[in-house]
């Protein structure tokens, strides 16, 4: 693969327009970014590809950034990856421009006003559906440590206003000393 | 400054928003509208559901939004580079130790440990968004009556759609614009 102009080129838009048009969020572009570079352009392995979606979505920050930050950097190292981050970015940051600039003047007009009042209901419904979707997956572990930390992190945040970032390094580090535990005593009965 | 401080709050949102998706939703709320007041609960609500509607991930769009509600153009792009930064850095060295070790123990330890945190942390912002849609705000007890029966209706109807027959969220969103509209004509606020 000969990393020229076109090369580049090819890159960008391809990138771009998988960012452009994919609604729903990293779950959804990771699969499409697979279909393009991996079966399409064969540009990567699909062992890879694996490798690069279970960093992704290992790291902090939006799935199809981090995902593309890899693509970027197997294809052409830091070059590369500026190339797709800018792309990834672009889309989301000229739509939310121009909405972000008719917002201030169409808020205030009846009929949108009505749209977003519906649709405020219709996304609180998404997220319900989303935390019992989740909420699920964690009564389904049938650990009861799990949904004592669900419980305890609510109250703490909802409740007693404790900052998120507090929990999340808290539950981040129990989970972490947990995992090495686990991993000794594997590693100690072999 | 308000740029230096855009930076630093998208910062933190890039860096502790983990396993993606709405993750990102309930920091955003701390930064942008308990800590720094750039957006009003509803204007917050708001992005959320614009978020919904359109391409790219919830941080990047909030970042967009909020960054020229504060400070125009610049603030947007600043508050973009914000939130990308933190995952410029963890993916690239995360993915050097994986090369080379290729396990994700620890890594995949500490996400496991987060999950029941980040549903308990989405579940509390998008409370906030439902009390923000049915009351107008958080209802005391004397209050609970005064519902918005139009947005309760809407959120049962959705809500039931989303659990019976799983459709995308973009298709109830707009179903749920629609009615609101349709409601809009029934109560007389809109006329033709």
């Amino acid at each position: 693969m000969k990393k020229d102009l076109h090369f580049y080129w090819k890159l960008f838009y391809s990138t771009f327009l998988l960012s452009a048009f994919t609604f729903g969020g990293g779950f959804v572009i990771v699969p499409l970014m697979r279909k393009k570079f991996v079966e399409q352009y064969g540009w990567l392995e699909e062992k890879e590809m694996l490798n690069i979606t279970a960093i992704a979505q290992s790291s902090p920050g939006a799935i199809a950034v981090n995902a593309s930050i890899l693509v970027g950097y197997r294809l052409a190292g830091v070059l590369g990856s500026v190339v797709t981050i800018v792309a990834t970015v672009l889309p989301p940051l000229i739509i939310i421009s121009v909405i972000s600039f008719f917002y201030a003047a169409f808020r205030s007009n009846p009929v949108v006003n009505a749209v977003m009042h519906g649709m405020q209901a219709g996304v609180a419904a998404v997220i319900a559906d989303v935390v019992l979707r989740m909420g699920k997956s964690i009564v389904d572990e049938k650990k009861i440590s799990s949904v004592l930390v669900t419980l305890g992190a609510f109250i703490a945040v909802y409740f007693l206003d404790i900052n998120i970032i507090i929990i999340i390094l808290v539950c981040g580090a129990l989970g972490a000393f947990f995992a090495l535990r686990r991993e000794k005593s594997r590693k100690e009965r072999s | 400054m308000v740029y230096l401080q855009l930076f630093w709050s998208f910062f933190q949102i890039g860096l502790f928003s983990i396993g993606g998706g709405y993750a990102a939703m309930p920091l955003i709320q701390t930064q942008a509208v308990d800590l720094n007041h750039w957006l009003t609960m509803t204007q917050f609500a708001d992005i959320i559901t614009i978020a919904e509607m359109t391409p790219g991930p919830i941080a990047i769009n909030s970042a967009t939004f909020v960054g020229i509600q504060a400070a125009g153009i610049p603030g947007a792009l600043i508050a973009t580079l914000g939130c990308i930064t933190p995952s410029c850095i963890i993916v690239l060295t995360l993915a050097y130790f994986y090369y080379k070790y290729q396990d994700l123990i620890v890594i995949q330890g500490i996400l496991s440990g987060l999950r029941p945190a980040v549903v308990a942390m989405i579940a509390s912002a998008g409370l906030s968004i439902l009390f923000l849609a049915l009351w107008g705000g958080v209802p005391g007890i004397a209050q609970i009556p005064q519902v918005d029966w139009v947005s309760l209706s809407i959120f049962i109807l959705a809500f039931a759609c989303l659990r019976i027959w799983k459709p995308s969220p973009i298709a109830v969103m707009f179903g749920a614009g629609v009615l609101g509209v349709i409601a809009g004509f029934l109560t007389g606020d809109l006329k033709l």
